[in-house]
């Protein structure tokens, strides 16, 4: 403090960075916030009649009413219940299957020719045979959702694996690590930042299978709120259902990003944001 | 006694970088390689330390014969390669998994004195100098406390006055653990500080070109004559290694000669 007023204009200029500090983040929310507010002058003043396009307003009050009766809730539980599910079963899969392709050059010719097939099929493709196959209720959504992890963790972990740097894994050697031990202490912490950004890609495809799982045929979800509202014309249901998916979306993919930061505190990047 | 008998070496792509090399270096010898760019040196020291075994010949320590990594030969790179996810204590103790944490908590810390760096401990890789991170290399080699320290230029990315700092450092370490050294560089001058004897080599095929011996007493005067003496003969020696038609003449008159007078 003394040392601050020592300094004449140091508060202001510390006042000044404080601001910046908040500013620069709320500088992303210009945009959409202008964008929001001209919509809904434009409804109020009758330019438009906002029925299909509804302003901010009437989005807010459909989803605080869904909220408020619990239906916001139930839909939005029984998605997440279904992604965390795909998800699991996809990175379980796909790390297994990227860490031995990874790992072993014989393995790698012999599996990734099919899997890499596979993955030039559209996903969405594989429905009415899942449908046949695992029925119409949640285990054929559940599959979808993991098939479409499954692809970039799959790739994600299996080049990390690959490109571990030889000179790093000749330290392991020089120490004579066990196969395990290299696997523990060089490869799996040489992996970790490729990992993380193939589990946030995996995740983000795991909420676009969601929608697709949803649009066949369910009767809960934040899916059937899009299909429900489309079908009785309401508009607003369908915006806050996206909404919605927005907020549940983001949300897990910074629980990811929380979660791993303490594993990749030594990474040298270029960013640090 | 660290033994190369014939030792040779040709990579899978045909390339011949070590040929019949033979060399015997007494326990607590500091060897010191020089030698043109591509003659061998790294190979050699990657032959010797187990990671990648000759194809022709043998390499033996104390009778047993080298053909994967082992505890008693440490080796430091040209770059550090600390693993940049531990921190530096974790880095020098990456080694002594299987000691008990408190014996491994004493020798990281003893390393970590000895190179300077105690307060840098808990410091990651990426906040680390060149100077320092080569240092840090140094410590976690040592800290097996092995038979055989190999060092691969290890002081080839910093300035003059860290380089002389380190070389001062290593000699340090060597009189306290007496370990036998043999260590490359490009540096002449670094070469005649360190070295008991001093090794040139010769490319494709990688051979020993002339051994002179460097027994100056120690500390070393960068400034005495008998210095300049030496430097001068390993210059000439590498000159003349550099230059292939002279060196084929010349193939086995200059090694007789290595052998000659110590007039200091
Ligand atoms: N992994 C490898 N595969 C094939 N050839 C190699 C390999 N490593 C080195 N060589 C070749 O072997 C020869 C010796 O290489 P080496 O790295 O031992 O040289 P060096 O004496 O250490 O050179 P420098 O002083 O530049 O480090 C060179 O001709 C090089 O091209
Ligand atoms: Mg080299």
């Amino acid at each position: 403090m003394t040392a601050d007023a020592e300094q004449a204009g140091a508060p202001e200029a510390i006042s000044k960075r404080g601001a910046a500090r908040v500013l620069r983040p709320a500088l992303g929310l210009l945009l959409p916030v202008a964008l929001a507010l001209f919509w809904e002058i434009a409804v109020r003043m009758g330019l438009s009649n906002g029925r299909l396009v509804p302003p901010p307003s009437v989005i807010w009050n459909t989803f605080t009413d869904l909220a408020a009766t619990g239906e916001l809730a139930r839909h939005a539980l029984a998605t997440l219940w279904r992604v965390a599910w795909g998800f699991a079963f996809g990175v379980m899969a796909g790390t297994i299957f990227g860490a031995i392709t990874g790992y072993s050059a014989l393995t790698h010719r012999v599996v990734d020719p099919t899997l890499q097939a596979l993955r030039s099929i559209p996903s969405i493709a594989w429905v009415p045979l899942f449908i046949l196959w695992f029925g119409i209720f949640e285990a054929s959504k559940i599959i979808l959702i993991a098939v479409g992890v499954f692809f970039p963790v799959y790739l994600g972990v299996m080049g990390a694996v690959m490109s571990v740097d030889r000179k790093i894994v000749e330290v392991g050697r020089v120490f004579r690590l066990s196969g395990p031990a290299m696997v523990r202490r060089i490869l799996l912490p040489a992996v970790m930042p490729s990992y993380v950004i193939a589990l946030r890609a995996g995740l983000g495809l795991g909420w676009m299978f969601v929608v697709a799982a949803e649009f066949l045929g369910a009767s809960t979800g934040l899916g059937f709120l899009l299909i429900d509202g489309q079908q009785l014309g309401k508009p607003a249901q369908i915006v806050a259902a996206i909404v919605a998916f927005a907020i549940l979306g983001k949300t897990t993919d910074w629980l990811i990003v929380l979660i791993a930061s303490p594993f990749l505190r030594w990474e040298d990047r270029f960013a640090r944001h | 006694m660290l033994v190369l008998d014939r030792v040779g070496k040709t990579y899978p792509n045909g390339v011949r970088a070590l040929d019949g090399i033979s060399l015997a270096v007494a326990p607590g010898e500091i060897l010191v390689v020089i030698g043109g760019s591509g003659c061998g040196k790294s190979t050699m020291l990657r032959t010797i330390s187990g990671l990648d075994p000759p194809t022709q010949g043998r390499v033996v320590l104390d009778g047993t014969v080298i053909t994967a990594p082992r505890e008693e030969i440490g080796i430091v790179f040209q770059e550090p390669r600390l693993l940049p996810w531990l921190r530096v204590a974790d880095n020098v103790g990456f080694g002594l998994a299987e000691y008990p944490k408190a014996e491994r908590r004493t020798r990281v810390a003893g390393a970590l004195d000895r190179v300077g760096l105690t307060e840098k401990a808990r410091v990651w890789p990426r906040e680390l100098s060149g100077g320092q991170a080569q240092r840090v290399a140094i410590a976690r080699a040592l800290v097996p406390r092995p038979q055989v320290l190999l060092l691969d230029e290890p002081f080839s990315a910093l300035d003059a006055f860290t380089r002389a700092d380190l070389q001062d450092h290593l000699l340090d370490l060597w009189a306290d653990l007496k370990p036998t050294l043999v260590m490359v560089t490009h540096d002449v001058d670094e070469a005649i500080v360190l070295a008991d004897r001093i090794m040139v080599m010769r490319a494709q095929p990688g051979r020993v070109y002339e051994e002179i011996p460097c027994e100056l007493p120690r500390p070393r005067d960068r400034q005495s004559a008998a210095f300049d003496f030496v430097k001068r003969r390993v210059l000439a020696a590498l000159d003349r290694s550099l230059d292939r038609a002279v060196a084929m003449a010349e193939e086995v008159e200059p090694r007789a000669a290595a052998g000659g007078g110590l007039w200091w």
